[in-house]
């Protein structure tokens, strides 16, 4: 069953003197129970509002939002409230995501408070159950989160976002401003949750080889568009629109026998205010002909459930030049 | 003789606490590493090692309460670490170039890019400006930079970070330095911009045969852009040698379980042996700085290690290891 329906979201923000930053232009794909959906792109790709938007952070300028069968994109934010106890979110930044002020006990309680008629001890049972859960020992419920590690801090916040047992669990970076082997615990701890839980889980990253190890499937963005929509092996292996292919060989997986077949781009991604007509990678794109300026390319279907939006690759003109193999 | 050989660099933080108790935190202890000519060596670890201060000890740019307490970092036979501030000023900007970390803050915001650039040569330099103002667009320009003429006259906070690191850079090249320290040079950056950056600083190395360290905490970056490592742990080096034979036999546990928590080889679900938190540095453990973390720890391991050579130039710092 799809948990979460996305068709066609739009979401612009002003940018004074009446400029327009275009974060997100038409984006469409969906999330089934128990899968992981990895989002990747660059800075300004969009990526973090859309994730804001399907757990009605944010209000959409247009398109649906479907959660679990129930359009909820113009709900008024009375309404999602009581909706969050099935949808959450972690961030990238703990440290931040946290009231200082607060005792780690309590922050975990928090979910239960506002979503479940737990009594005062059911509460504590069930705080120190979750605590467990991530593995954050009974002693630290206690402190205050100037006082726990980074890696702490997102167990704090990942055990608050599954509290109340939600069907969709929204991701944003939330490994990034951790330590490598921090990093490899909290990814442990996600992909138990999951197996445990079926949760849904969005996963934005623009870690490409933590987004592989987590995703079931990938949606590659680019200037707030999708441009490759795939299962993560295919979108890693066979990469078909050519920012897709640009992107992922400058991956560089930790292993010096790995050989990377190298594409460069020029420049860097375009400013969203002024978007240009078209293909909104054409600016960069080495395969890029007059058509693609002018016609915006729609997702297609390269083979059943692998979807691209380039016009070349109906030419069978897609593949971008690779530099001489580099080790 | 190595273009760089740090030996046995010790630098500690020296602080009274509210019972005016002197409290000293060991941030460094012993870090020993050459570097030679035409070669890129990745300095790793994670947060806390020690990997910057490492850089911030040899360039003698440290501030109380941070002090150098020992050790030696000479630079084509000359002791940086002993060096008169003169003689250090006129080698630093010059002969040994720094790009720090968060390239936004490191540019002066009121001076356009161009002035930075022609400031830099001119105070090392002679020459006239408008020598200086044509070598900087050059420089510019071969840093991938379009429209270098135009670039000159912006302001830092009109670049975007891909190009005020590559500014940064610039920076660091405008003298010819023979050697290159860069920390954390593509943090915070694209993958496709990080990839553009990497290539021209190994570009740089392999044309003009300058030594360059590259502090990082991406052992991809290493992995592809390094010839050497080394690996830091609680401000030592547990372990170094040829990226592709340490990457190859990873052997101080430390660095097994770092290369081992890498999203190409982690297993999901896998048993997890990298447990616990790092060192104190105001307390760390006699012998071993790992130990309290480590499987393999054993009583032997109260005693600090020595160094084991592994082969062609591959050592790691570990009891547990019989030498090659």
């Amino acid at each position: 069953m799809n948990v979460l329906e996305v068709d066609g979201l739009v979401k612009h923000f002003p940018a004074g003197r009446g400029a327009v930053v275009h974060a997100v232009n038409g984006v469409s794909f969906t999330i089934n129970q128990g899968e992981t959906l990895g989002v990747v792109g660059e800075s300004g790709s969009g990526k973090s509002t859309i994730g804001r938007s399907v757990i009605r952070l944010l209000r959409p300028d247009a398109g649906i939002i479907r959660f679990r069968g129930r359009d909820i994109t113009t709900l008024p934010e009375s309404a999602c409230r009581p909706l969050r106890a099935d949808m959450q979110m972690v961030f990238q930044d703990p440290w931040s995501a946290l009231n200082p002020r607060i005792r780690i006990g309590d922050l975990i309680a928090e979910p239960l408070k506002l979503h479940t008629k737990l009594s005062g001890a059911e509460r504590r049972d069930h705080t120190e159950a979750l605590a467990r859960r991530v593995r954050l020992t009974g002693e630290l419920l206690t402190r205050f989160p100037a006082e726990l590690s980074g890696g702490q801090l997102q167990r704090v916040c990942i055990a608050r976002a599954i509290a109340t047992s939600p069907k969709l669990i929204v991701l944003d970076e939330p490994t990034s401003s951790l330590d490598l082997s921090v990093r490899a615990g909290i990814l442990d701890l996600l992909a138990e949750l999951k197996a445990e839980t079926g949760a849904a889980m969005m996963f934005i990253s623009h870690d490409l080889g933590t987004v592989k190890l987590i995703s079931d499937r990938i949606l590659v963005l680019y200037l707030g568009s999708v441009v490759e929509y795939a299962p993560a092996a295919q979108v890693f292996a066979d990469p078909v629109h050519p920012y897709s292919q640009a992107l992922m060989s400058a991956h560089l997986p930790a292993d010096p026998t790995a050989v990377l077949r190298r594409h460069v781009l020029e420049g860097e991604i375009p400013s969203p205010i002024n978007l240009p007509p078209g293909c909104s990678f054409a600016s960069r794109c080495p395969v890029a002909v007059p058509r693609c300026r002018a016609e915006t390319p729609v997702l297609d279907a390269v083979q059943p459930g692998h979807l691209a939006a380039c016009l070349r690759i109906a030419e069978g003109a897609n593949r971008i030049p690779a530099l001489a193999a580099t080790g | 003789m190595s273009l760089l050989a740090v030996e046995d660099l010790h630098t500690h933080f020296i602080s009274r606490d509210l019972d005016n108790h002197v409290r000293v935190a060991r941030a460094l202890n012993g870090v020993s590493f050459t570097l030679d000519s035409g070669r890129v060596l990745g300095l790793v670890g994670e947060t806390g090692a020690g990997k910057s201060l490492t850089a911030t000890s040899i360039m003698g740019l440290l501030r109380p309460p941070a002090k150098l307490v020992g050790g030696r970092a000479l630079f084509e036979g000359r002791d940086l670490l002993s060096m008169e501030e003169g003689a250090l000023n006129a080698l630093r900007g010059r002969d040994i170039a720094l790009v720090v970390q968060s390239p936004k803050s490191s540019l002066d915001p009121l001076t356009r890019v161009g002035d930075q650039l022609i400031r830099i040569h001119r105070a090392h330099r002679r020459g006239s400006e408008a020598a200086a103002r044509a070598r900087a667009i050059d420089m510019l320009g071969a840093l991938g930079i379009p429209d270098p003429p135009r670039r000159m006259r912006a302001w830092p906070h009109e670049l975007s970070g891909g190009m005020a690191q590559r500014v940064l850079i610039a920076l660091a090249l405008m003298n010819d330095p023979r050697l290159l320290i860069a920390d954390e040079p593509t943090t915070g950056l694209d993958v496709t911009v990080q990839a553009q950056i990497l290539d021209l600083l190994r570009d740089r190395v392999r044309r003009t045969g300058i030594g360059a360290m590259i502090i990082t905490h991406d052992l991809g970056v290493v992995a592809h852009y390094c010839d050497e490592m080394a690996v830091m742990y609680a401000g030592a080096i547990v372990e170094s040698g040829p990226v592709k034979a340490v990457f190859a036999n990873p052997s101080h546990p430390y660095t097994q379980n770092l290369i081992g928590a890498t999203p190409e080889r982690m297993k999901l679900g896998a048993a997890r042996t990298m447990g616990g938190t790092p060192p104190d540095l105001y307390a760390l453990p006699a012998g071993c700085a790992y130990r309290d973390r480590c499987p393999r720890a054993g009583a032997d391991c109260a005693v600090p290690p020595k160094d084991v050579p592994l082969g062609a130039s591959h050592v790691a710092r570990c009891h547990r290891l019989v030498a090659a």
